[in-house]
């Protein structure tokens, strides 16, 4: 049984070639699936890996009660001030390791278009850089506090316009210093703008008030005890949420859109893949017709000659799909683009990202379009009878 | 059309090809006009902004507030038609989750900048002489169950009321509007009702932009300027656009989503040519000796190039047009595949007169290289293969 299989995959694969149009239109309807497919999600996991990667589990975020962006809340400099003391925070010679800030947008030009997008500005303390230990600066140096000068994330530097080491945007009345460029791991706060958040607040007319205290736990494991210290706080009304968590919410809108989206053009898409291999397969076998009748006629079982097609249909499907997913990789993996976070209306730099996870997803997805494709035309090779199928000589 | 007998039985002589092939271009119109749904409803009803419209923002970003005292000298502009104003509340109704448009308005000049928004007259009166009450669109009404006479809490996010309660609204009425793409998931309620509560906050006296009509759209730039000049170098700078650039910098901002969508229906289309001239030149090369025949019998060739190119216009308009259909009636019936972020998810008219126009295009690319070869075919040859 075994030798019998090979021999008649064998057979047949060599045969591929006499009917090279056909087997090329099913390979490249496979391959462009494959290439829709990744496109489309590769912006989702681009999307999800840029929030995502902030995550922290040891940094919290603290927002007014009811709040789910940074936004839409507000915490009085008073409110601030409580939550930085409250234990659970980890400490160093400054004192608690925790920042306070305020988070705004600007209108700002990208550099492919003058017209404005919406910038995140957020204002920072001098912890920030303790509270994130994932962000770097990579060119220049730190603002220096109580001045107009700012620090901008690698994504935005590479997204907007002027926003390099010494150039000098104006925003409203006010004109900012570029003084340095900061790295976060590719994350989300690389799209970010930041300054002095006590030279933001009169900017803002803010008086003395924030939106979130960023604070780094002494351990992750802290996090209950210090939920609870707040929460239970009279003079407090908070919400803790835990960077990771606040973060995969905020790209929750966006992910939904683009997957629902995304699998539903796929599918479709695939559909129309399984036909075209359907086409191409029927031909395969009618054009084999009497090669298969000989071969049952020397006593090879239907098995074997079901394996042959659904073997070639596999193959065809899998060349398809890697020829797809390299294309697919080639042109989107890497590409810089943003978009706006639908939680906070900000815009957030992202590059569309080809994983490899992604792409064993759509070579397997290649490989079921080509087993459907090929199902149909496999039984009606193995049931072909023998006798007619021989006399069409 | 007498033809279309021997066309069918060409069609039908591989039954299962034809029901393939048909259901490929059947699946490629029917992505095409899904996707041009969603294209339409990222580029968020840039086509029904109104040329006549200005937007007035904060120049420092669209977060910011502009002072409600501009009302009245903007209105001092020449060409200025008519001014108003909206907040963004940004509320929503019992759970995060179910966050929705929702503005502060000046009702009155409002229902007359936004004419597409329709109500019965009765609700407008009530609406009118209720300060808390609010006017929904249908599409949100239907949503949440809403009817008129409810009354409903709203969350705030931005503006919270000093007891921390929900902002209660009467539901007055429900718009529509018969333009299609027009967004009717928005509530709209009194601006003095919102102001009244936040006057002594920084919130007091503050719209978040205006929306101004002007007597003549060819001078929409030179007021535009004026406004802006008007303000300049005031605590409060302003930025001056139509509505249509304001609509499509919001969608630049979210992405290039019409390439994107244009990308993956260019791929579909091309992969259905590629299997659609496929099992065409197949069908035709089988059919050698029987186009030989129909020669002999005294077909001329260009009688047979028609033929042959009919018969897979054939194929193309089954599959194609019941494609298309079925996209539509997904789109009307169904909807927003989101739930409710995309309120202007909606098939244009001008799309599906492409969408026409390509199912023709593929019935003749697909048909004019068999049918070119089988009106150049010499009977002696053909009849001399079998």
């Amino acid at each position: 049984m075994l030798s019998q299989i090979v021999t008649v995959t064998g057979v047949n694969l060599r045969s591929i070639r006499e009917r090279l149009g056909s087997s090329v239109v099913a390979m490249v309807g496979i391959a462009g699936v494959v290439v829709v497919f990744l496109g489309v999600l590769s912006i989702a996991e681009g999307f999800r890996a840029a929030m995502a990667s902030v995550g922290d589990p040891q940094t919290v975020i603290v927002m007014r009660a009811g709040s789910d962006t940074e936004m839409t809340s507000g915490l009085s400099g008073d409110t601030a001030r409580l939550i930085m003391d409250t234990p659970g925070i980890a400490r160093n010679e400054r004192g608690p390791i925790a920042s306070p800030e305020l988070f705004v947008i600007v209108g700002h030009p990208t550099k492919k278009d003058p017209s404005d997008a919406n910038v995140p500005l957020r204002g920072v303390s001098s912890a920030a850089l303790a509270v994130r230990p994932q962000v770097k600066i990579v060119e220049g140096r730190m603002f220096t506090e109580g001045t107009n000068e700012i620090i901008v994330g690698r994504a935005a530097s590479r997204q907007f316009a002027n926003l390099t080491v010494g150039s000098a945007p104006k925003w409203g009345q006010n004109r900012w210093q570029v003084v340095g460029i900061f790295d976060a791991n590719g994350s989300a706060a690389e799209s970010e703008i930041w300054c002095d958040a006590r030279v933001l607040q009169p900017a803002y007319q803010r008086g003395n008030s924030y939106q979130s205290v960023y604070a780094r736990l002494a351990s992750a494991d802290a996090f209950q005890a210090f939920k609870d210290a707040l929460t239970t706080n009279p003079q407090l009304s908070v919400t803790v949420v835990r960077e990771p968590d606040y973060f995969a919410a905020q790209s929750d809108v966006l992910n939904k859109i683009i997957r629902s989206i995304g699998f539903l053009i796929a599918g479709l898409m695939g559909i129309g893949a399984v036909f075209g291999a359907v086409n191409t397969m029927y031909n395969a076998v009618a054009s084999r017709t009497r090669e298969i009748a000989t071969l049952r006629a020397l006593g090879f079982g239907s098995v074997p000659v079901v394996f042959s097609v659904l073997s070639e249909a596999v193959l065809l499907s899998f060349v398809g799909g890697l020829f797809g997913g390299l294309v697919a990789w080639a042109a989107f993996d890497g590409y810089q683009t943003s978009t706006m976070n639908f939680q906070s209306f900000s815009q957030v730099a992202f590059a569309f990202a080809v994983t490899p996870k992604l792409l064993g997803t759509a070579l397997l997805y290649a490989i079921l379009m080509g087993l459907f494709g090929g199902l149909l035309p496999a039984i009606r090779a193995a049931r072909l009878p023998v006798v007619t199928a021989l006399r069409e000589l | 059309m007498k033809y279309l007998p021997i066309v069918w039985r060409n069609l039908m002589r591989r039954k299962i090809r034809t029901i393939f092939t048909l259901l490929s271009i059947f699946v490629a119109f029917l992505l095409f006009g899904y996707l041009m749904a969603v294209r339409s409803a990222f580029n968020m009803g840039i086509d029904l902004a109104g040329a006549d419209r200005l937007m007035v923002l904060n120049k420092i970003s669209i977060i910011m507030p502009l002072p409600s005292s501009y009302s009245g000298r903007i209105r001092t502009i020449e060409g200025v038609k008519d001014v108003t104003h909206a907040n963004w509340f940004g509320g929503y109704f019992q759970e995060t989750k179910n966050q929705f448009a929702n503005m502060a308005v000046e009702p009155e000049s409002w229902l007359r900048m936004y004419p597409e928004f329709v109500l019965p007259e009765d609700q407008k009166k009530a609406w009118l002489a209720d300060r808390q009450g609010a006017i929904v669109g249908a599409d949100t009404a239907r949503r949440f169950g809403w009817k008129i006479g409810d009354r409903i809490p709203l969350q705030a996010t931005i503006f919270r009321r000093p007891d921390r309660q929900a902002w209660e609204f009467n539901i007055s009425g429900i718009y529509d509007s018969p333009i299609k793409g027009t967004d009717k998931t928005q509530l709209f309620f009194h601006w003095d009702y919102l102001n009244e509560a936040v006057r002594s906050t920084t919130f007091g006296n503050q719209v978040g932009w205006y929306v101004i009509r002007v007597a003549d759209p060819e001078q929409s730039p030179a007021i535009a300027k004026k406004i802006d000049t008007m303000f300049a170098n005031s605590p409060t700078e302003t930025k001056t656009d139509s509505e249509k650039n304001f609509v499509a910098g919001w969608a630049k901002q979210v992405g290039n989503i019409s390439l994107i969508t244009q990308f993956i229906a260019a791929a579909a289309i091309f992969m259905m040519l590629l299997v659609t001239a496929n099992a065409m030149a197949q069908s035709i090369r089988e059919r050698t000796s029987e186009l030989a025949v129909l020669k002999t019998l005294g077909f001329g060739d260009a009688r047979v190039l028609s033929l042959v190119l009919l018969e897979s216009c054939v194929l193309a308009l089954v599959g194609g047009l019941s494609g298309l259909g079925l996209s539509w009636i997904l789109v009307t019936v169904f909807g927003d595949p989101t739930g409710s972020f995309l309120p202007a998810f909606y098939l244009p008219v001008r799309d599906v007169v492409i969408g026409v126009l390509m199912v023709l295009a593929l019935g003749f690319v697909t048909g004019a290289v068999p049918a070119s070869q089988a009106s150049r075919l010499r009977i002696v040859d053909a009849l001399r293969r079998n």
